[in-house]
């Protein structure tokens, strides 16, 4: 996705991220030259299994580190911070959806979500029931998430990626544990709390009918480099 | 406020580990408390204990198990003291008061004591308290078959006022051996808390005279307890009796007596502390394993509060605080098993030798056993915090 943006929220330039493999050398997971995403902005992020989808959304979210190249957040270098300063950006400006929901079994639907709030601006006991009422799960609150079904579970940790008000939301194929039903629900609802909250959403998906719903759907495939693709693996650990 | 919710959820989803390692320090802290507060009680009590008097003359032989014999009516005499030897320290002029004992006899395991009725009268058996008997109780007079019942003998005994019993030859209990004479129950002590709670108090010349009893040694004694009028006369009776002259003993001071008790049998005292130390660090060393054995299923959720923007040092805080919040509730718990060894052990020296101990006084191993315990407990969660601290997010974001 290459839009001509002044002031991006999310700017990629030349990333290159890399594992060890066992036969020796290295593999390159994740090759971006140029991507940008502008403030409250929704794309789609196309990639098939294995294609490097979550290791991009780890090293958007300073949970990993690049080999080479930028991630600027919120005009931070969250690639270059320190790992306490990348932890700090994370929690105040990103909201990260999991595939597999990833709530806290120990914990309340509540405090889920004011665990999240926690590490960001700071628990905010109104607004995190205001969210999961938002979500239709007011009857929930102090359920744990063994006692909810897939679906409230998904809404949960919705609600806990949106609770500390990020300024980007990152949706790791948040439906594809879902039937059909619960997935179009689950998409329409991420999509309307992120414009509620004027939060950018990135949302990966290999599901081609979810896609077909984002005004702009970015191909993994396509953003990477011509050179990186012949090469793989490249050099030797 | 996040880190107690965490340590408390981290917790309760590892219950049953977080109850049987808080057992575990519950039972070391109980019993590092206690035998620590049994030592110092019991070394502070038994090395205080006098019956109120500075000294005890008796044959010559050990001072402690004089001492062990004529204060804490523990022991057999080390021999007979001629009654000349008791009226010459009776009249000396560094001497307040000398009391004559003879022992020999028991009613039913406990021990009877030949005195002077001056016992009850004259000597203190702490400083400015005389023994009282039980309302409308009297003490014996020393030419009739009366007896004055120590209180913790008078209740395991069930002996009353006005009861009667034949006293047994011997100092330990035997049936056969029983004396013809009738003894009647005049007075019950009240508890003094000393060794005396446990004799049965008859006149000296009663037991010296009790059938059976030896003709030739009818007017000896088994001791003289004495009072000095200072400290200094006791210096120059030692000298006297123990240095220039070779039949009798001088056992002063007593409470130095005991002392050397303790001294001899330190190494005890030792093995025990070292025994509750031992357990003290077994058990510091299951919230090790306990929290280290369940790292693997906490990853995931580390990686997932890592991956909502905990820093490493919260997740490493949270680690060491459920480590020490485990010791902690095992050290709350270890009170009870505190107070069960005290009051067990305290019973048990009381039954033995009539010293009774407080199982609820003070003792600082009450404060630094739980602050030494907790931070052995925090110390015990490094290995596993640092664990946590070095897990890798991303790879265990995924369930595995």
């Amino acid at each position: 996705m290459t839009l001509p943006l002044v002031n991006p929220l999310l700017a990629i330039r030349h990333l290159r991220k890399s594992y060890a493999i066992p036969e020796g050398g290295r593999h390159l997971v994740v090759a971006v030259d140029h991507f940008d995403l502008a403030a409250g902005a929704e794309v789609g992020l196309r990639g098939e299994s294995g294609s490097g989808k979550t290791t991009l959304l780890n090293l958007i979210a300073g949970i990993l580190t690049p080999d080479a190249g930028t991630i600027t957040l919120a005009e931070q270098p969250i690639s270059a911070l320190p790992e306490a300063a990348r932890d700090r950006l994370r929690a105040r400006t990103l909201g990260y959806i999991f595939q597999t929901f990833n709530l806290l079994p120990g914990y309340t639907c509540l405090e889920n979500v004011l665990l999240g709030m926690s590490f960001g601006p700071g628990p905010d006991r109104a607004h995190a029931v205001g969210l999961l009422r938002r979500m239709g799960l007011e009857q929930r609150l102090n359920y744990y998430p063994r006692q909810l079904s897939t679906g409230q579970q998904q809404r949960v940790a919705v609600a806990r990626a949106l609770a500390n008000r990020p300024r980007l939301v990152l949706a790791d194929e948040p439906t594809g544990n879902l039937d059909h039903r619960n997935a179009a629900e689950a998409l329409a609802l991420i999509r309307e709390i992120c414009r509620e909250h004027g939060a950018a959403l990135l949302f990966v998906s290999h599901d081609r009918e979810v896609l077909a719903q984002f005004p702009h759907v970015a191909d993994l495939a396509q953003l990477r480099p011509p050179e990186t693709i012949a090469g793989q693996p490249e050099g030797r650990a | 406020m996040i880190l107690p919710l965490m340590i408390w959820r981290s917790l309760r989803q590892h219950a049953l580990s977080t109850l049987v390692t808080a057992f575990s320090i519950a039972l070391a802290g109980g019993l590092l408390m206690s035998v620590w507060a049994v030592r110092t009680q019991s070394q502070a009590v038994f090395t205080g204990v006098n019956a109120g008097f500075d000294a005890v003359l008796g044959a010559r032989g050990s001072k402690l198990q004089l001492v062990l014999n004529a204060v804490f009516h523990l022991e057999a005499s080390p021999g007979n003291v001629a009654w000349e030897d008791y009226l010459t320290i009776a009249r000396h002029p560094n001497v307040a008061l000398a009391i004559p004992l003879a022992v020999g006899d028991n009613f039913r395991g406990y021990r009877l004591a030949g005195t002077l009725p001056e016992l009850f009268t004259r000597a203190e058996f702490a400083p400015g308290r005389h023994f009282t008997l039980r309302p409308g109780g009297e003490f014996f007079d020393p030419t009739r078959r009366e007896a004055v019942v120590g209180s913790f003998a008078a209740q395991k005994l069930g002996l009353r006022r006005g009861d009667q019993f034949h006293p047994y030859h011997g100092l330990t209990f035997n049936e056969a051996d029983q004396h013809a004479e009738t003894y009647v129950v005049v007075g019950i002590l009240e508890p003094s808390n000393t060794p005396a709670d446990r004799v049965i108090w008859i006149p000296l010349e009663g037991l010296q005279s009790m059938s059976g009893h030896a003709t030739n040694t009818v007017s000896e004694l088994s001791a003289v307890l004495v009072k000095l009028k200072s400290a200094a006369g006791g210096f120059a009776m030692d000298q006297a009796y123990n240095k220039q002259g070779n039949r009798l003993t001088f056992a002063w001071p007593i409470g130095q007596v005991m002392v050397e008790l303790f001294r001899k049998i330190g190494w005890f005292d030792e093995i025990l502390a070292l025994v509750a130390d031992l357990v003290a660090l077994v058990a510091t060393a299951s919230i090790l394993a306990g929290i280290y054995n369940s790292m693997n299923e906490r990853r995931r959720e580390i990686a997932i509060l890592r991956a909502l923007g905990a820093r490493r040092s919260i997740i490493c805080g949270a680690i060491l605080g459920e480590a020490a919040a485990i010791a902690a509730f095992g050290m709350a718990a270890a009170f009870g098993g505190y107070a069960s060894i005290m009051v067990t052990a305290a019973g048990v020296i009381r039954a033995q030798t009539g010293v009774v101990l407080d199982p609820w006084q003070f003792n600082p191993v009450m404060v630094f056993a739980p602050v030494i315990l907790i931070a052995l407990g925090a110390l015990a969660g490094v290995i596993p915090a640092l664990k946590a601290y070095r897990t890798p997010v991303a790879e265990h974001l995924v369930p595995g």
